[in-house]
C-alpha cells in the first residue's frame, strides 16, 4: 500500500515564505538591538539594591497617599464618564447601517483614528501645558482617551447588531430618531456599560501614572518619592496602586458577567 | 395565567441602581478641584495648533542623529525589542497561570497572582528602575518595556490556553502520547496563532507606551517632545506630535493587515 | 496485521465520579476480534464512559480492563502508551489541530512512535509519510494533504480523524459517536469507511450512536446501556427492532421517538 506524497510547489515544500520572515525577523532584532544600545553593562548592585530598599516599605507614608489615591480614583471615574458619554453620537454617525453616506463616516472615523493614535502620556503632557498642573489636565487627557477608544468600541457593536428590528422600524415608517432609540440603543445598551467598565479598568490604571508628568492623582507621589531617592516609599505607592487595580478590576469583571 | 407580580425589591432595584450610579458620579466629579486653569490655556492651545499647521519641516532629517527621524526609530526599536523577547518569556508564565481545570489550582493562582504585580508596575516606573542600573538610553526603555510585556502577554497568552478546545490533546493522550507530546503536537499548534495575534496587538501598544518613555530619559522620541514643550517651540512639538501620529498608524494598520491575515 | 488481535474483555467494571454518580456498574463485556459493536442508549447511559475507560481516557473505580490479555486499567506509563496504541479513539468533535495542515493532523496519530521534539519538528520518516498518504488515500483525502484542518467539512475532518486513527495500525477502533453531527449522507461515507476498515483488516470496531437505524444497518452486535448497566447485548441476527423500547424508556418518558426511530430502520 504505498502511496506517493503529494507535491507542492518549490516555494511552499521549503516554507521559504516562513524563512524569509525569520531572517527579517532576526535582521530587524540586530537592528534594532544596535539603535537602543542594547548590552551595556548591567550594574546588577544598583538594581538590587533598589529592590533591596523597596522590599521595605514605609508603612507610615500610607496616611499621606490615601487622599491622591482616592483622587486618582476620582479623576478615572470623571474621564471615563465625559468620554464615553461624547462618544455616542459619533459613534452613531459612523455606522454604517445608521448614516448612508460614505463621506461623513470616512471623515469621521479618519478624525478618530487620528485622536485615538495619540498615547494618553502624550495627552497628559499636552494638557499639562495648556490647562496648567493638577487634576483637571488627567481628567482631560482621560476623556479624550476614553472618547476615541469608546467611538471604536461602540460603532463596531452598533455595526454588528441584529438588523431585522431596524428594518422592522423603518417598513412602520420610522423616522431615523426613532429607529435609533428603538431598535439601536437597547441592543447595544449591555455592550457600552461592558465597554464602558472596561475603558474604567483601563483609566484607573493609567491614572496612576499621569501624576507623574503633574497631571494629578497619585502618580505625582510616585515622581516625588523616586526623586528623592525613598524607595520605600514608592513601594509603599505602587502597592496602593496594585491594590486600588485589582480591587477595581475585580468589581468590573463582577459587574461585567452580571451584564452579559 | 396571571401575571406574577413583582415583589418590592424586584420593583425598586432600578432605582437603587440608578441612585448608586448617581451618588458615585457625584462623589467623583466632588473629589476634583477645577480651580486653577491658567489664564493662558487658551493661547497655548492655540499655538499647539498653529505649530501643528505650520510644523519644523527641517526637524525631520539633519543627517546626525538628533532628528526626527531617528528619535521614531529608536522608538521602534525599543517597542520591538521589548516586544519581541518579552513573546518568549512569556510564554512559560502563561502556562504556568493558565486555568485548565474547574478546580482550584495554586499553579495557576500564584501564576496569575505573579503576573499581576509584574504589570501593576508602570512601565515608567520599571524604566527609573533600570536607568539606575544601566544609565539612561533606550537599553533602559527596552528592559522596562520588555518586562511589562512579560505581565501583559503573560496575561494574553493564559486566557489563550485557556480557551482552546482540550479535544486534540485528549487525541494524543488516546493514540498513546505522553503529556509533553500532547504539548508538541497539540497545544503548541492551537494556541501559535493566538500568540502571534497577542503578540502583534501588544507592539501596537508598545509602541505608544515607547514614545513617551523618553519623558524619563530612558530613550525614544518623549524626550525631544517634552523639551520641545518646556521651550515652547510649538512648531517643533507639531512636527514631533505628526511624526508620532504617522509613527502609530502606520504600525497599527501593519499590524491589523497581518493579524487579519492570521486568523483569516 | 497480526491475527488475534482485538479481543476486549471487561471484568466487574464500575465507575463511580467523585460527585458519587454512578457512571457505570458491573459491566462484563468479552468482544472478539473483527466484531463491529454498536454500542446504544439515551444520552447519560453511560456509553461514552465505557468507550472512553476502554482507552483510559477515564479511569474507572473497580474491575479490570484487557486488551488483547493486557490490563490498561493498571499499566502506567510506556506500557499504558503502548496499550493505548492498539485502541485507537475517534471522537465526536473529531479532535483536530484546526490550525494544522491534515497532513500534521494524521500523523499526529503516530506519535506513540516518536520521541516528542522529533514531533515538534516534523521529522518523519519517509515510511510513515508515505503510510499517512495512503491512509488519507482510504478515506479519499489525498488530494487535502497540506490544507488546514479548519477549512474542511464536518464530514471530511472526521475521516481526516479515521486516518489518523490508522496511522496507530491499531487492533481496536473505539468511536465515540462520530456522526452524531454529520447530515444523512456525509453519515454514510464515514459508516462505510469504519465497515470497510472492519471487514477488510478485520479491525474490532467498537461505536457509540444515538440513532438505531445505524446499529440496525452496520453492526454485528448490539449493546445497550441504561444507567450505567448492560441491559441489552445480542448478535444482530437475533435483534428485534421492537426490543429497543426497553433500553430508551425513561421514568414517565414517552419513548415513542426511540420506537419511532427503530421502525423506520
Amino acid at each position: 500500500m504505498k502511496e506517493s506524497i503529494p507535491k507542492r510547489p518549490f516555494v511552499k515544500e521549503w516554507h521559504l515564505v516562513g524563512f524569509t520572515i525569520f531572517l527579517l525577523l532576526v535582521f530587524a532584532v540586530i537592528l534594532s538591538a544596535q539603535a537602543a544600545g542594547v548590552g551595556q553593562d548591567f550594574s546588577a548592585d544598583q538594581f538590587f539594591d533598589l529592590w533591596v530598599k523597596m522590599a521595605n516599605p514605609d508603612w507610615s507614608y500610607l496616611p499621606d497617599i490615601l487622599t491622591p489615591l482616592v483622587q486618582t480614583i476620582q479623576m478615572a471615574i470623571v474621564g471615563t464618564l465625559i468620554g464615553c458619554v461624547a462618544a455616542i453620537p459619533f459613534a452613531l454617525l459612523s455606522a454604517s447601517n445608521i448614516v448612508k453616506n460614505g463621506f461623513v463616516r470616512g471623515i469621521i472615523r479618519f478624525i478618530m483614528n487620528l485622536i485615538r493614535s495619540i498615547p494618553e502620556m502624550l495627552l497628559a503632557a499636552l494638557f499639562v501645558a495648556v490647562v496648567g498642573i493638577g487634576a483637571l489636565s488627567g481628567v482631560c487627557a482621560l476623556s479624550v482617551f476614553s472618547f476615541g477608544m469608546m467611538f471604536k468600541l461602540l460603532y463596531e457593536a452598533i455595526e454588528t447588531v441584529d438588523q431585522g428590528p431596524i428594518e422592522a422600524m423603518r417598513a412602520a415608517g420610522g423616522k431615523q430618531s426613532q429607529v435609533v432609540v428603538f431598535a439601536v440603543i437597547p441592543q447595544v445598551l449591555n455592550q457600552y456599560l461592558s465597554f464602558f467598565l472596561y475603558t474604567l479598568e483601563i483609566n484607573v490604571r493609567s491614572s496612576a501614572v499621569l501624576g507623574y508628568l503633574g497631571a494629578g492623582g497619585i502618580g505625582l507621589y510616585l515622581n516625588t518619592t523616586l526623586e528623592m531617592f525613598r524607595y520605600d516609599r514608592t513601594s509603599i505607592v505602587i502597592l496602593a496602586i496594585l491594590v486600588v487595580v485589582v480591587f477595581v478590576d475585580a468589581l468590573s469583571n463582577k459587574l461585567r458577567e452580571a451584564l452579559s | 395565567m396571571m401575571v406574577k407580580k413583582r415583589s418590592f425589591y424586584q420593583q425598586s432595584r432600578p432605582w437603587l441602581i440608578a441612585a448608586i450610579v448617581l451618588i458615585v458620579i457625584v462623589w467623583a466629579f466632588s473629589g476634583l478641584q477645577f480651580a486653577g486653569v491658567k489664564d493662558s490655556a487658551g493661547q497655548i492651545l492655540g499655538s499647539i495648533f498653529s505649530g501643528l499647521f505650520h510644523p519644523d519641516w527641517s526637524y525631520v532629517y539633519s543627517g546626525h542623529g538628533e532628528d526626527l527621524l531617528s528619535a521614531l526609530l529608536e522608538t521602534l526599536a525599543i517597542a520591538f525589542l521589548g516586544t519581541i523577547i518579552s513573546s518568549f518569556i512569556a510564554v512559560p508564565f502563561a502556562f504556568w497561570a493558565a486555568h485548565t481545570t474547574k478546580k482550584f489550582s495554586l499553579r495557576s493562582t500564584s501564576g496569575k497572582f505573579v503576573l499581576t504585580v509584574i504589570r501593576v508596575f508602570p512601565e515608567l516606573v520599571l524604566a527609573i528602575m533600570f536607568i539606575k542600573a544601566v544609565g539612561p538610553g533606550a537599553f533602559a526603555g527596552v528592559l522596562a518595556m520588555g518586562l511589562h510585556s512579560i505581565g501583559m502577554m503573560g496575561k494574553l497568552f493564559s486566557e489563550a490556553i485557556e480557551n482552546i478546545d482540550r479535544g486534540p490533546e485528549e487525541a494524543i493522550v488516546a493514540a498513546g502520547g505522553n503529556l509533553l507530546d500532547a504539548l508538541s503536537w497539540a497545544t503548541l499548534p492551537s494556541v501559535l496563532p493566538e500568540f502571534i495575534n497577542f503578540t502583534l496587538y501588544r507592539f501596537e501598544i508598545a509602541v505608544r507606551s515607547a514614545s513617551i518613555l523618553g519623558i524619563v530619559g530612558a530613550g525614544g522620541v518623549g524626550a525631544p517632545l517634552i523639551f520641545a514643550l518646556s521651550t515652547r517651540s510649538w512648531s517643533r512639538v507639531g512636527i514631533i506630535l505628526i511624526g508620532i501620529v504617522v509613527m502609530v498608524t502606520a504600525i497599527d494598520w501593519l499590524s491589523g493587515t497581518i493579524r487579519r491575515h492570521l486568523l483569516k | 496485521m497480526t491475527a488475534n488481535k482485538g479481543n476486549i474483555e471487561l471484568t466487574k467494571v464500575s465507575k463511580v465520579y467523585p460527585n458519587g454518580v454512578v457512571g457505570l456498574k458491573d459491566i462484563n463485556l468479552k468482544i472478539n476480534r473483527g466484531e463491529f459493536v454498536m454500542i446504544v442508549g439515551l444520552s447519560g447511559s453511560g456509553k461514552s464512559t465505557l468507550l472512553r475507560a476502554i482507552n483510559r481516557l477515564h479511569d474507572v473505580s473497580e474491575g479490570q480492563i484487557l486488551i488483547d490479555g493486557q490490563d490498561i486499567t493498571k499499566a502506567s506509563g510506556d506500557k499504558l502508551h503502548k496499550i493505548r496504541r492498539s485502541a485507537a479513539m475517534i471522537f465526536q468533535n473529531y479532535n483536530l489541530v484546526k490550525t494544522s495542515s491534515v497532513y500534521r493532523n494524521v500523523m499526529s496519530g503516530r506519535v506513540g512512535y516518536y520521541p516528542a521534539w522529533k514531533g515538534a519538528l516534523g521529522l518523519f520518516t519517509k515510511e510513515d509519510q508515505e503510510l499517512a498518504a495512503a491512509n488519507l488515500d482510504r478515506v479519499n483525502l489525498l488530494d487535502k494533504y497540506y490544507v488546514k484542518a479548519r477549512d474542511l467539512s464536518g464530514g471530511q475532518q472526521q475521516r481526516v480523524g479515521i486516518a489518523r486513527a490508522l496511522m496507530q495500525e491499531p487492533s481496536v477502533i473505539l468511536a465515540d459517536e462520530p456522526v452524531s453531527g454529520l447530515d444523512p449522507k456525509t453519515t454514510k461515507v464515514v459508516m462505510n469507511d469504519l465497515k470497510k476498515l472492519n471487514e477488510e483488516d478485520g479491525m474490532t470496531i467498537i461505536l457509540n450512536v444515538h440513532s438505531i437505524g445505524l446499529a440496525l444497518k452496520y453492526a454485528s452486535r448490539i449493546v445497550g446501556l441504561k444507567n450505567g448497566q448492560i441491559v441489552y447485548d445480542k448478535p444482530i441476527a437475533e435483534v428485534d427492532k421492537r426490543d429497543f423500547k426497553e433500553i430508551y424508556r425513561e421514568a414517565g418518558d414517552d419513548s415513542s421517538d426511540a420506537a419511532d426511530d427503530a421502525e423506520e430502520a
